[in-house]
């Protein structure tokens, strides 16, 4: 085991500045209204930087910026704009160790996740995008033998990213990298809750991106997000968060006609069938390994498997080993590299947890493990930390249905593939699924009937930029990652072009 | 999944309350923006919150289910709590009590500039709703 210095103290590769501004055409620019909110690390509660409060005034300076900035910008070669996007990801690889440590600090989540794939993962989403604009061609249709129809892609212009806390760093580069490579400006705000790890990201990378191509305004959703949101200005939005949420800003963008991207979470079945447990070997241990994914980042993941359903032929054996798996997580302070459960983000989140473990006992669920608060005590006292929890229950409890958004799994059996595949559908999300089956057959027909965007087969949690992300149902609106994700941050230009004389006779 | 082509009938027990705590938030709160409406939230991050808005900021609809109305001593109006038809679903069989807890929630509700987040506490229904 070793364990970084945490930021500020004495060998530590990172230190946060006491105080961050909002980034604004290439520099800090103190809130109009003067406001600052305190941020405290989940892993002891502590403040350890305060943060502008952005208003309207704010939002409105940042899309100046952008505005300004973003005619040059999109006319840039591509080569040019890739080239940016490769230098952003060559300084990221530089730093990191330092960049795994601020996410864990401003986070919770244990460094070894963040060593070994927010940052990785961030890193090569840049390197993607850059590679896909290079790649990308437009089009040339002839319509007949003189007229010709050109198709260009051309940016959106300003767009505007709202960023969750569960992956403060890796959810704003899947946004932050097709928006840039596209040739767009940005304006994003971070969540409140984890607004100061963008921050360090920017101390690092600020010199290689031109001014004002990305602002980061600070903020509260109803004081710095609305306006955003709302803004005739922005040409865009893309939000990760909650249903009712997403609903209020679509009601905004539908104010100037402008489209959303919504990514809404889930509550992502984990599909066990019999003949996983055929036989003793490397599968069934990764299958185990794969239900116990639950855990991941504290079950704050969109993507949670928060539901496991086992066959009942292989349960009873099925679910002990994944006790057993479950009991030996590692959970402690986020920057041991042997932690593998870290802090819950923040205290509410905590307190809706435990919310959550009240009412699934009230309903009947049986709690197989955790179940409760960790009070890990000592440095860590004050922090939000919550056992790994499976809890044993039927599909229609609330702990089945709704997002915990904890390291919590909800466990029930199936007898046949087309109960488990009601059992999977019957839920309001649809966003990401996982299927183990040695049945290649199985597999492939399990992962087509499940309504959701994302079928993990014979694995899970697995975020490779090559792949398309995003929710059926209320999961969402468009997809994140993958070439196509450019289409987003695109418009269509055609010039229909003809190239004969002759009139077309009409008048 | 179920289908919902038409919102369920509205409540007829009580399914919604509040605890002191969120009453006095709401009295405060309804000092600084005026009437309140909840909307529960359902999905990922800050999901299954209640959020709090300014009356009729959030456009509620024909997929929307009012839970209940809470009624806060120094509050003229009555706060109106909402639910989509399809979570109501799901959630029928039990009573929420909205409860404050210490905080920085995310989204646009009107509170979590205060440090304090409205939470859902919640309990069976007795009659099976």
């Amino acid at each position: 085991m070793s364990r970084y210095a945490a930021p500020g103290t004495e060998g530590a590769l990172v230190t946060y500045q006491p105080r961050y501004d909002h980034w604004i055409g290439g520099a800090y620019v103190a809130p109009k209204q003067g406001g600052y909110f305190e941020n405290p690390t989940p892993v002891n509660g502590q403040p350890f930087t305060e943060i502008a409060r952005g208003t309207a005034e704010d939002v409105e300076s940042a899309i100046d910026a952008a505005h300004a900035a973003a005619g040059p910008w999109g006319r840039t070669a591509p080569a040019d704009r890739a080239l940016v996007l490769h230098r952003v990801a060559d300084r990221m690889e530089e730093h990191l160790e330092a960049l795994a440590v601020a996410e864990s600090w401003e986070n919770g989540k244990p460094v070894r996740e963040t060593l070994a794939a927010d940052i990785p993962l961030a890193i090569d989403h840049f390197r993607y995008f850059a590679g896909v604009i290079r790649a990308q061609e437009g089009g040339i249709s002839q319509i007949d033998e003189d007229t010709v129809a050109y198709h260009f892609h051309e940016p959106l212009g300003v767009v505007g990213q709202i960023i969750p806390w569960n992956f403060p760093l890796l959810m704003a580069v899947w946004k932050l990298a097709p928006a840039l490579a596209a040739g767009n400006a940005v304006v994003l705000k971070p969540a409140e809750q984890t607004p100061a790890s963008i921050h360090y990201w920017m101390s690092l990378v600020a010199d290689l991106l031109p001014p004002g191509v990305v602002n980061i305004v600070n903020g509260f959703g109803a004081e710095a997000g609305k306006p955003l949101a709302a803004s005739p200005r922005v040409a865009k939005i893309a939000f990760t968060g909650e249903t009712t949420t997403g609903r209020l800003i679509m009601q905004y963008a539908s104010e100037s006609l402008k489209p959303v991207t919504l990514e809404l979470g889930g509550k992502s079945p984990n599909i066990f069938f019999d003949d996983v447990s055929a036989s003793e070997d490397a599968f069934l241990d990764k299958a185990l390994e794969g239900f116990t994914l639950f855990a991941l980042n504290q079950g704050e993941v969109c993507t949670c498997p928060s539901r496991a359903l086992i066959q009942r032929g292989h349960y009873r054996d099925f679910l002990d080993a994944g006790i057993a798996r479950t009991e030996r997580i590692v959970q402690g302070h986020p920057l041991d590299t042997d932690t593998m459960v870290g802090a819950q983000a923040s205290n509410d989140q905590l307190e809706k947890i435990l919310s959550y473990l009240d009412i699934g006992r009230q309903e009947g669920a049986r709690v197989l493990t955790g179940g409760e608060r960790a009070e890990l005590g000592g440095e860590l006292a004050g922090g939000y930390y919550v056992r790994p929890t499976i809890l044993e229950g039927g599909n229609r409890m609330r702990v089945f249905q709704e997002e915990i958004f904890g390291p919590v799994v909800s466990v029930t059996g199936f007898d046949g593939f087309d109960e488990a595949m009601s059992l999977a559908n019957d839920t309001l999300y649809g966003l990401g699924a996982g299927v183990w089956s040695r049945d290649g057959n199985t597999a492939y027909r399990a992962g087509r009937a499940i309504q959701a965007g994302r079928v993990w087969t014979n694995c899970y949690h697995q975020y490779p930029a090559h792949a398309a992300f995003g929710g059926y149902k209320q999961s969402g609106i468009g997809r994140e990652n993958h070439r196509m994700m450019l289409d987003h941050y695109q418009q269509t230009k055609n010039l229909l072009v003809s190239y004969g004389d002759a009139k077309m006779g009409l008048f | 999944m179920a289908e919902h082509t038409t919102a369920p009938k509205p409540p007829d027990v009580e399914r919604v309350a509040l605890t002191e705590t969120a009453a006095d938030l709401l009295r405060s709160l309804t000092r600084a923006h005026g009437p309140l409406m909840f909307h529960q939230s359902g999905g990922c991050c800050d999901g299954s919150s209640p959020m709090c808005y300014e009356r009729g900021e959030f456009r509620t609809g024909e997929g929307d289910v009012l839970l209940g109305e809470l009624r806060v001593d120094g509050v003229p109006e009555p706060v109106p709590f909402w639910i989509s038809a399809s979570q109501y679903e799901y959630w029928s069989h039990t009573h929420l009590t909205v409860d404050v807890v210490q905080g920085r929630g995310s989204g646009f509700s009107l509170e979590a500039p205060e440090g304090v987040r409205f939470l859902i506490r919640s309990r069976l229904l007795e009659s099976g709703g």
